[in-house]
């Protein structure tokens, strides 16, 4: 049990560091919503790694059965919040980029930089 | 075994996101980011978040995929430029991570009881729950009653995207700033001229509307709730305007049935709040819409999940129709 | 009788992990397509068949058995709808059914 908490966090680590090289270091503006995308995702895996309780069960009561041992629910309501958040967020930004791509006829950031500097 | 599965399914978490961000097809990536999803579904489904991989499913794998394919159509398919400062990103990469994982060492042992996520108000919650609400679903009591405040304010940021991409994308208005033209009766819409996908599509579409329902009214008792059933509704519908085409979505659901919901939900949201204020109790206080307090409770949370359910639809109904009307230039 | 049912489970389990491993090591090695998305329909209907009704078998006659059977009845309706779609879609976007088969693969001078 050991190793695989410390395999969730290191894979967290991993695919937080995966999506932000996409942001950082991609051009195409779909792409680096892509990899916000894929950073989101590695926030809430920590955030319900966090939620865990070892020998519990999904926080949902049961009348024939007590006396049960339940993970938290704290972090799955904000993660549940967060997760339709971030899909609103994307959409917005994916709008913005149609529009740009109207505009400036292409979705490369280095081109549209070059078009702004003319 | 639970070792064996959890180290296999985060195994092809990495691989999945290695290959999504190397892939120069962007229709690849986004079919992968489908996957990706579906895979973190599947975590947080072993790590027992029962609403929260239903909501990642249904969010993340789902609409999300039709959303960016529809961006994609609007856009090219093809990531032209190559990654220009590789070495600068790969540096900046490196040193973020090095923190991060300087910052795991102190975190708690995985699923320790004592750890300190656990000691304050969770407990608190699972204690009174039966007291004060006694539905089954503690997350859905959390999420509706006592972080009620919470919710309505991510209501508000629903709508506020869905309004943002209005404002971008007023359907049926491209560049050129002409209305679309309606297609002549005879034309291949959507997938009408394909037998197999257009039969079998018609068939589920109502039961993927009644099991949306289903979600929506059983939040209390199961994984479920507004935000997983307004995408479950979305679903159908998108399903039938990928099947008979855009123009005849837009008989079935007009827009202006679209923005009733989208503004109806957050508005039942604001008045139940309200309520609470005219009855003589605080803001988004339940207890005291009923002769019953823990009746109030109840009666407040299927209200607010309705409201909530009611302005995901429209949400992510309008985004579809907003990317998919769109003149293509 | 609790250990016979334990034993037709784990024999349909482990039929439905071979056809899903089966099918899997079809997508990876056949040469086109429209082969690779014939194996990949193998996990989708066998694979999905008999693992469910082992977990059926494991779940006895509750209300869970009835909403498993509805899982694998929307499974069995929409794979072969999907499979269809995507073969489909591929024949309009031009890939030909006869990039070569394993036979040409192996006999290449």
């Amino acid at each position: 049990m050991e190793f695989l908490g410390i395999y969730y966090y290191w894979v967290f680590v991993v695919v937080l560091m995966i999506g932000f090289y996409a942001v950082v270091a991609k051009v195409n503006l779909i792409k680096k919503l892509i990899g916000l995308s894929i950073f989101q995702s590695a926030v809430f895996l920590l955030y319900i790694t966090m939620s865990k309780v070892s020998g519990g069960t999904a926080p949902i009561f049961n009348d024939e059965i007590t006396g049960l041992l339940y993970s938290n629910p704290l972090p799955q309501v904000l993660i549940l919040t967060a997760i339709v958040v971030g899909i609103s967020t994307t959409a917005l930004g994916l709008g913005i980029v149609v529009r740009i791509k109207e505009e400036y006829g292409t979705t490369e950031e280095n081109e549209i930089q070059e078009i702004d500097r003319r | 075994m639970k070792v064996l599965f959890g180290v296999f399914l985060l195994t092809l978490l990495v691989i999945t996101a290695v290959a999504i961000v190397r892939t120069k097809n962007l229709f690849v990536a986004v079919m992968l980011l489908g996957i990706f999803s579906l895979l973190i579904a599947a975590n947080f489904f072993i790590l027992d978040a029962a609403d929260v991989a239903l909501t990642e499913a249904a969010v993340g794998a789902g609409i999300s995929t039709v959303l960016f394919l529809g961006a994609l159509a609007l856009t090219s398919e093809h990531e032209r430029t190559a990654t220009p400062h590789r070495l600068l990103s790969f540096a900046v990469v490196t040193v973020a991570s090095l923190v991060v994982l300087y910052a795991t060492f102190d975190k708690p042992t995985f699923g320790d009881p004592n750890a300190p996520v656990h000691q304050h108000v969770a407990p608190w919650y699972l204690e009174k729950t039966p007291e004060y609400i006694d539905i089954p679903n503690v997350v859905t009591a959390v999420l509706g009653s006592f972080r009620g405040y919470d919710t309505l304010g991510e209501v508000f940021v629903v709508f506020t995207a869905g309004i943002g991409v209005l404002f971008l994308l007023s359907a049926r208005r491209g560049p050129s700033g002409r209305r679309q033209t309606a297609e002549p009766p005879g034309a291949a819409v959507g997938l009408r001229h394909d037998v197999i996908p257009r039969v079998v599509g018609r068939l589920l579409v109502p039961f993927i509307l009644l099991f949306g329902l289903y979600v929506q009214f059983h939040g209390e008792y199961g994984p479920g709730g507004g935000f997983q059933a307004g995408a479950l509704i979305a679903a159908a519908f998108i399903l039938y305007a990928l099947i008979e085409g855009e123009e005849q979505t837009l008989r079935a659901l007009p827009q202006s049935a679209l923005n009733a919901l989208m503004v109806g939900g957050a508005l039942l949201y604001g008045v139940v709040g309200l309520a609470g204020v005219f009855l003589g109790s605080n803001f988004l206080d339940y207890s005291v819409l009923a002769s019953n307090p823990v009746s109030g409770q109840q009666m407040g949370i299927i209200l607010i999940e309705a409201g909530v359910g009611m302005t995901v639809t429209g949400v992510l109904l309008s985004i579809f129709h907003a990317f998919a009307a769109r003149d293509r230039a | 009788m609790a250990l016979l049912l334990d034993i037709v489970s784990w024999v349909l389990l482990a039929a439905g992990g071979a056809f899903v491993l089966v099918g899997g090591i079809g997508a990876l090695r056949m040469p086109n397509l429209y082969t690779r998305m014939h194996a990949a329909s193998v996990t989708d209907t066998m694979g999905a068949v008999l693992v469910i009704a082992g977990v059926m078998v494991q779940a006895g006659l509750t209300l869970a058995t009835i909403k498993l059977a509805a899982i694998l009845l929307f499974l069995l309706i929409t794979s072969p709808t999907s499979s269809y779609a995507l073969a489909s879609a591929a024949m309009l976007a031009g890939i030909k059914p006869d990039a070569g088969s394993a036979a040409d693969l192996e006999d290449s001078p």
